[in-house]
């Protein structure tokens, strides 16, 4: 493919594979564009792999912004159609504690039905029995359609579908250059963060969907897009603790929002600016998950004895309103920037602000004025056709016929990943059939699938495409094996370098909660792969497990 | 706030920090590749099944509730408690007649020593084996003879005499001596006479129901166990140990009460022991002695049933058979047998039951011992199949070499 290049020209560069990017790719392609994705590192490796993974219902914003409501309740019901198989319809819960004020919830509801958001008040007697984890003292509680999304599967289906349309995709490909000629932006120049190889891409329009780090790559055209970097931590707990989204009923605030995710729980967030500069490396400090432990307990008390498995944190690319000339009023609404219009630099557009919610909506206005640019008349049906995945199984009849029954916990685990198109899985033989990650159930065929078409150049990567190391030892037990596997496509001295690097990324997300039985797998891991295997320690880096003490 | 000190879990299957040593011991995983092991049936598929219940792995019914793995545990996870409460959780397929005849021992026994003249002939014959075979139990098996005398009976008859000695315990004998061996019961009452004990029956017993928690009938396990924790209590009450010479019993009454029929028995959970741990611990104490018989002249090993590796007690029975100067102990290695109650006996698990004995089976028959010993009456029905050995229990051992007269004199009740 990258031979290619050079004599292809694109209708549309989309430039940053996060749900947006990947959006975006898959609805240009699908109106029958010429689409080249580029991503710097991997899908989903920004703010798209980094929040809470919930599907709101616009209810955490009626109050306060109706616009964003409407947005999340509209995207809300679509995506629960064409992304059936990156949703889980858990429902919602916004409730009051005792210190709460209850009027608020008089006014909240009234909000999410001006919104068009269905919210109910409950008996907070039936609410404890419908969510057994659910602080008993609540003193009311409201019902919204929430649910939990998979944003790691949610963007793969895109990329996916895009690639179906014609697209062409590059992962760990950085825009080095935005190619320039007379007031144009007519293409990229990239480089291969693998080989370091640079090379020119040509497109009509270039999108910048680059998340925050939008703000480098309209810089590279001298253009000021002023970016308001917030850091959001979370933490993940090692099962999943309920099954309901619990919301605290109140004014937006840290750790209010407790989401129930494929095997675990995730309280969030805190938010606190960050300078740009520090956006490539987030590290979750003890004060933070002090906040979360604290108000989540608040939420649900069992959070206190339920251990938890790491924490992260993400950057929001909140965007500076043009509006308002001293800059300094943040928009939070989809922001989507003609940079012809706006800095008299034609063929380049930034798609940013909105949420993962909005993902969507924000592809399509982007799309929509690709194809004004272009003159293209193309409807978007995004909101209609399903991904990849989540056809119905009429709709796809090679999708797999097998009975539950038939299926290994494995194979139950797959389908609910990669919905209809886990028929593409083989299980020819008891090896395809055997787990490589045990406690998230992934197998040696998932894996293989994985590696052949989902873009898989790492262990990271693997993670990301199918849960692999999420589990509870954190790739204690999985990492060499999959590593093994990779190996062989990819020769073992790389797979080595790439174990390393993986289990050191692993324990970034423990370190801030190591203690208890967290730490004592961590050491176990560290005995393993240091004292029984004989891994070198990498001395310039201070977060290996034993120094880190 | 602290909250590294704060935050730790409560959650016993979140010990688990993944070291696999369960899956190493695990005797299934050994032999069955359908089995996950116990760390995946266990702690993973406990997260899983918490998810969604369609988790739930019906090879989860392999397990042998053996808890080697919790012996081997080094993070104190009840990891064979957490499978069986799956099991009976999740598991929604109906026992069948044949499981309730396997765990319906009280039923049956009753029914069968009644006519043991006629059931014993019958049960051995090919007719009986076909119709068995064909409700799923394994043709290869035989059931145990039955008594056509209950022990309890006797129990009752001899109580006025028993009453007379100065001490007292009272005999939790469960259905296998009741039923099927009432020797084995006659052999603790020779041996605690002999030492000054009068033995009392419980003022009423079930079976301990180790076999309906196996076949998952639950609310008649749970029935059972009510009845015996109250009888326990009574002896408790009346500071009498209560006594087993089942370590099977003994396991389940202290440890599945609690854990899988939820029952609370922390007031009465030490009261009831093995005899083998009761006349040990009263011999160490000096309270007791035990004089043997000069003529005794027997090679003996001693098999450790899964239930006695989890008690952590075979050191007693092993100590106990020590003491006999005649005795020539050989060490057998603890491995589980295989036949782990019911699981055996049903045709579709009587392959991997033999597999997982047979190291043990050419341990014994390499030992060639004149008798093995061992705590548990299902083991002695699986070794004695698979190898011809002769099994008994370490109290009627110890009766048989016992030298009554001199015993009784030493503990000054000539």
């Amino acid at each position: 493919m990258e031979a290619g290049l050079k004599n292809k020209h694109y209708d549309v560069i989309v430039i940053g594979g996060g749900a947006t990017g990947a959006g975006t790719a898959r609805d240009c392609a699908k109106r029958g564009l010429k689409v080249m994705l580029i991503e710097r590192l991997d899908f989903t490796a920004g703010a798209t792999g980094r929040n809470h993974g919930l599907l709101h219902s616009g209810a955490r914003y009626a109050v306060t912004d109706h616009e964003s409501a409407t947005e999340c309740i509209r995207e809300n019901m679509i995506l629960r159609k064409i992304a059936a198989h990156c949703v889980e319809e858990t429902g919602g819960l916004f409730v009051t504690l005792p210190e709460d004020d209850l009027d608020y919830q008089k006014k909240f509801i009234e909000s999410c039905l001006s919104a068009g958001i269905e919210a109910k008040e409950l008996d907070p007697k039936d609410v404890i029995r419908m969510e057994p984890a659910v602080n008993p003292d609540i003193i009311g509680a409201v019902s919204v359609p929430d649910g939990a999304v998979d944003p790691f599967r949610l963007t793969t289906a895109n990329v996916l579908d895009a690639r179906i349309h014609g697209a062409d995709v590059l992962t760990y490909h950085e825009v080095v250059e935005l190619i320039q000629e007379n007031g144009r932006v007519l293409g990229v120049k990239v480089r291969n963060s693998i080989s370091g190889e640079e090379q020119e891409i040509r497109g009509s329009i270039t999108v910048n969907a680059g998340g925050i780090w939008s703000h480098g790559i309209a810089k590279q055209a001298g253009i000021t897009i002023n970016m308001f970097p917030a850091k959001g931590a979370l933490l993940i707990f090692g099962h999943r603790v309920n099954n309901m989204v619990i919301n605290r009923c109140r004014k937006p605030a840290d750790a209010d929002i407790l989401v129930p995710g494929d095997t675990i729980s995730l309280i969030g967030t805190t938010s606190s600016r960050v300078p740009y500069d520090e956006v490539d490396n987030m590290d979750v400090t003890q004060e933070e998950v002090d906040i979360l432990l604290n108000q989540g307990c608040q939420l649900v008390p069992s959070l206190s004895w339920t251990r938890i498995l790491r924490a992260y944190a993400g950057v929001r690319p909140l965007i500076a309103d043009d509006s308002d000339p001293s800059g300094r009023k943040i928009s939070r609404g989809i922001v989507c920037l003609d940079h012809a219009s706006r800095d008299g630099m034609e063929g380049f557009i930034t798609i940013s602000g909105g949420k993962l919610m909005t993902y969507r909506l924000m592809a399509e206005t982007a799309a929509d004025m690709v194809c004004k640019k272009l003159g293209v008349d193309a409807k978007c049906t995004t909101h209609i056709d399903p991904l990849p995945g989540s056809e119905k199984e009429n709709d796809n009849p090679s999708a797999s016929k097998k009975h539950i029954i038939d299926m290994s916990t494995g194979q139950i685990a797959a389908r609910e990943r990669h919905g209809s198109l886990s028929s593409q899985i083989k299980y020819d033989t008891d090896s395809d059939d055997a787990l490589v990650c045990e406690c998230e159930q992934v197998s040696v065929g998932e894996i293989k699938y994985a590696m052949d078409k989902l873009h898989v150049n790492n262990l990271v990567n693997l993670r990301r495409r199918t849960r692999l190391g999420m589990g509870t030892c954190q790739g204690g037990i999985c990492a060499s094996r999959a590593a093994a596997i990779l190996g062989s496509k990819f020769g073992n001295e790389r797979a080595i370098t790439d174990l390393k690097s993986f289990l050191q990324e692993r324990w970034k997300g423990v370190k801030p909660v190591a203690w208890g039985r967290s730490l004592a797998e961590a050491y176990f891991t560290s005995w393993i792969y240091e004292g029984v295997c004989g891994m070198e320690k990498d001395n310039d880096k201070e977060s290996n497990i034993t120094s880190a003490q | 706030m602290n909250y590294q000190e704060q935050n730790i879990s409560a959650n016993n299957f979140e010990e688990c920090i993944k070291c696999t040593i369960c899956t190493a011991y695990c005797p299934v995983m050994a032999v069955n590749p359908d089995y996950p092991g116990p760390k995946m049936a266990g702690p993973d598929g406990e997260r899983y099944r918490l998810k969604s219940p369609e988790f739930y792995d019906k090879a989860l019914k392999y397990c042998l509730n053996c808890k080697r793995c919790e012996v081997s545990c080094p993070s104190n996870v009840k990891i064979g408690d957490i499978i069986q409460s799956a099991r009976i959780k999740y598991d929604k397929k109906a026992p069948k007649l044949r499981d309730h005849m396997l765990a319906e021992t009280d039923v049956m026994g009753n029914l069968a020593s009644t006519f043991a003249p006629i059931v014993n002939p019958i049960l051995g014959t090919g007719i009986a084996k076909m119709g068995l075979h064909a409700l799923g139990v394994d043709k290869h098996r035989k059931f145990p003879a039955y008594s056509a005398h209950k022990f309890s009976t006797y129990l009752k008859k001899i109580q006025p005499e028993q009453e007379m000695f100065p001490k007292h315990i009272a005999y939790y004998h469960g259905c296998y001596v009741n039923y099927n061996n009432p020797d084995l019961g006659k052999d603790l009452v020779k041996i605690l006479n002999a030492v000054g004990y009068g033995v009392l029956p419980l003022s009423k017993q079930k079976c301990c129901g180790v076999a309906k928690i196996a076949n998952k009938l639950i609310s008649r396990a749970t029935h059972d166990a009510e009845i015996n924790l109250k009888s326990i209590r009574e002896a408790a009450d009346k500071n009498l140990p209560v006594l087993s010479t089942s370590s099977t019993c003994v396991f389940t009454i202290r440890d599945e009460y609690p854990h899988l029929l939820g029952l609370d028995n922390s007031d009465v959970r030490s009261d009831i022991m093995l005899a083998t741990v009761f006349l040990s611990r009263k011999i160490s104490d000096g309270e007791i002695k035990l004089v043997f018989r000069d003529d005794y002249d027997k090679r003996v090993s001693y098999h450790t049933p899964c239930h006695m590796q989890k008690l952590g007690w075979s050191a007693y029975s092993i100590g106990l058979l020590k003491m006999i100067p005649g005795l020539k102990f050989v060490p057998l290695p603890s491995q589980c047998c295989g036949i782990a109650g019911t699981y055996g006996f049903k045709k579709e698990n009587y392959e991997y039951s033999q597999k997982i004995g047979a190291e043990l089976f050419d341990a014994i028959e390499q030992a060639h011992p004149d008798l093995v010993a061992t705590d548990c009456e299902t083991c002695k029905w699986q070794i004695e199949m698979s190898t011809g050995a002769k099994v008994e229990n370490p109290i009627s051992i110890i009766a048989d070499a016992l030298d009554v007269e001199a015993t009784m004199k030493a503990n000054g009740i000539l």
